[in-house]
């Protein structure tokens, strides 16, 4: 019964077990899903970051790479792009070659995103949605992906060191991970979010909670215990009078990350193992601590 | 863009209403309808490739050029220090003969059209939760549909598509004509000065084809153009050379002012008057030659909206005393091609606003000064009032001496 139990609750898109999913975030966005593709709507900051996180992610692969050509530049990469949203980041990067799996776990979203590409021949093939979380496709997809991104997503996830296990479980080994994300400062909260939201409507009100902001330095400390070597992080500036994102030095608001996944298959075995032994020792001592 | 690396799978559909011209070897006659091609043209043409088959059929440069008032003595004379040359005289049909070889060289991305004509535009609804393709859609007049993430209207200054997407444009038309005609000169000669003389009908222009002949465009009112094209070929052999000879409407006045003016610089800066050269006489006008077209000015409010791009004289019409419309179409190519190209490598939807925005804030910036420009050189030439010619007798004697405003025109 236990198993039927894990399987049903694998089916359900609203799964909070173990889950990194926030089922209050889903309410939020499900509200704004047919405002994805306005560009100079509730999401112009987020379609003006593709001109700084697209190129940051091809130059990176492209200097990862030694054969690949300049008109197809992301030719034969599969990425995963978590939290796709309306697929405002699977769009360029399928244009750019690669074949791309968005996930997201609002189904507006995704129907969203689906109809968009829809009218796009080369991208209908080249982009395939899910409604789904993360941890629902591991299962089907370990070791499958070249690459992930999770642009603007860990800042809604409920347990971050989860998400990034199951991140390190469908990447192929040498993989990379690219994360963009709010850190979590004084000045963050002033400017991302009583500034952002609450004043000059850069942002939906109510997207962000400053709680589950992630500083670089907990971001990195995260992904090197499980597996992966951090190799950029970037910080990103918000220009609303421009409406232009640019790099700077300074990491107290945005930033991006790019880390890879270790090569060795047999260490993300051994990260894996501990910390579960640890979880079953806890649940046996739960029920004699007073 | 068919020859950018990075439109290496993307697909483009041009449409020619005209037939395809393509030529191995030029006929000896030239053809009336020429273009002075400037540097950064050629440049342009040279990226694609063109540009060597221009050079293998026929073309001919030239090095200085001289611009001179009817009304008094005031002349310029624009040429480069080193001994590059200044711009290239080439007809329209060597250009396209080239551009043709080039496009047959990536067949496989871009498809030609010919003779076709488009006979309606669908265009994408703002609203972006339509149901409806949010692409453009032009239906051919054979029936054929094509759909489009960006067009790009390059169909002249009676653009339809300008006209379809409701973009208005600001027009006047000149109250003049262009006769344009092949003439034979009277002796070979270098032949490598392009000539232009501002008469008070309006500017007259050779430009050097060849060592013998050279091209006429002479911008004068509706009446003395038809009476130009009516005229018999030695009547009209007589215009253009008693055009660029007679001091008919000199007055002493301005000379004297004019002579006045040009010893009080050559004070001030020893070189400041340059050496006055004779253009060629001519001798004869090939026969089928003479044509007229009118002329007007145009600029459109928007070069771009949503998937949709003007350029060329779709976006903008001049006059064609300063020889630069053309160049103003290639200079709007280069910047579009550039544009285009890096939002193709940022894996961007090619319709999108925000890179078209850049182009046609880029292009309006540089085009709008130079239309104004011309505009006002040819109001100003248009008059035998004794002020506005002392006006510019000085002012063209005073920027024949200043090499910095030279350099910039």
């Amino acid at each position: 019964s236990q198993l039927s139990l894990f399987r049903f609750t694998v089916k359900r898109p609203l799964s909070t077990l173990r889950s990194s999913v926030d089922s209050k975030e889903i309410k939020k966005f499900q509200l704004l899903a047919h405002k994805w593709w306005d560009e100079e709507g509730e999401y112009a900051a987020l379609h003006s970051m593709n001109d700084i996180r697209v190129p940051f992610i091809r130059d990176t692969l492209l200097s990862m790479s030694t054969n690949y050509h300049l008109g197809n530049p992301l030719s034969g990469i599969r990425i995963l792009d978590v939290g796709c949203g309306g697929g405002l980041l699977s769009e360029p990067l399928g244009r750019l070659g690669a074949s791309v799996t968005g996930i997201d776990p609002v189904e507006d979203n995704i129907r969203t995103a689906d109809r968009h590409k829809s009218f796009d021949p080369v991208l209908a093939k080249r982009i395939q949605y899910k409604c789904s979380s993360l941890e629902e496709i591991v299962e089907e997809s370990m070791e499958t992906f070249d690459v992930i991104v999770a642009s603007e997503v860990v800042e809604h996830v409920a347990d971050l060191e989860t998400f990034i296990k199951c991140c390190s479980q469908v990447l192929k080994p040498e993989g990379s991970l690219f994360i963009t994300t709010i850190n979590k400062t004084q000045l963050s909260y002033v400017l991302g979010i009583v500034i952002a939201e609450k004043i000059m409507g850069i942002v939906p009100e109510g997207t962000h909670e400053w709680e589950k902001f992630v500083p670089p330095e907990e971001l990195q400390r995260l992904l090197e215990s499980n597996g992966f070597s951090v190799r950029t992080v970037n910080g990103m500036l918000y220009n609303p009078l421009s409406r232009s994102w640019s790099w700077v030095q300074s990491k107290s608001l945005n930033y991006a990350v790019h880390a890879v996944k270790s090569g060795a298959r047999a260490q993300s075995h051994t990260s894996d193992t501990p910390p579960e032994r640890d979880t079953q020792q806890r649940s046996a001592t739960a029920g004699t601590v007073p | 863009l068919g020859h950018d690396i990075h439109f290496h799978d993307k697909k483009i559909a041009l449409l020619e209403a005209g037939p395809r011209k393509e030529y191995d070897h030029m006929p000896d006659s030239y053809s009336n309808r020429v273009s002075s091609i400037s540097p950064g043209s050629a440049t342009l043409l040279s990226s694609c490739g063109a540009w060597d088959h221009v050079c293998s059929l026929r073309l001919k440069p030239f090095r200085r050029m001289q611009v001179w008032d009817a009304c008094s003595e005031a002349m310029i004379v624009f040429e480069k220090d080193d001994l590059d040359d200044m711009g290239y005289i080439v007809e329209n049909d060597v250009i396209m003969s080239a551009l043709t070889k080039q496009l047959d060289a990536v067949a496989g991305r871009v498809e030609v059209f010919y003779r076709s004509r488009a006979v309606g535009y669908t265009w994408p609804l703002p609203s972006h939760s339509c149901d409806a393709s949010p692409w453009v859609q032009v239906e051919l007049a054979d029936g054929r549909r094509l759909q489009t993430k960006l067009l790009i209207g390059a169909d002249g200054h009676n653009s339809v598509v300008r006209k379809e997407a409701e973009i208005k444009n600001i027009e006047h038309k000149y109250d003049q004509s262009a006769v344009v005609a092949t003439l034979h000169l009277s002796e070979a000669t270098d032949n490598n000065v392009a000539w232009q003389r501002f008469l008070p009908t309006g500017p007259i222009a050779l430009l050097p084809l060849s060592d013998t002949t050279s091209s006429l465009v002479w911008s004068t009112s509706h009446d003395h153009a038809s009476e130009l094209l009516a005229m018999d070929e030695e009547s009209f052999v007589d215009s253009i050379n008693s055009a660029f000879w007679s001091n008919i409407n000199h007055s002493d006045f301005i000379d004297a002012a004019g002579a006045m003016f040009r010893s009080a610089i050559s004070l001030l800066k020893a070189s400041g008057a340059a050496v006055r050269q004779l253009p060629p006489s001519v001798a004869r006008v090939d026969g089928e030659s003479r044509a007229l077209f009118p002329l007007g000015l145009g600029h459109a409010t928007e070069y771009v909206q949503h998937r949709l791009a003007l350029i060329g004289d779709a976006a903008h019409r001049v006059h064609p005393l300063a020889g630069q419309g053309v160049n103003l179409g290639f200079g709007d190519i280069a910047c579009l091609a550039h544009h285009l190209s890096a939002a193709a490598f940022n894996g961007r939807d090619l319709g999108s606003l925000k890179h078209l925005l850049k182009f046609e804030t880029e292009r309006q910036r540089h085009n709008v000064s130079l239309i104004a420009a011309t505009d006002v050189l040819k109001r100003l030439y248009s008059t035998t009032l004794t002020p506005l010619v002392l006006l510019r007798t000085w002012g063209l004697q005073a920027t024949n001496a200043l090499p910095p405003v030279k350099v910039r025109i």
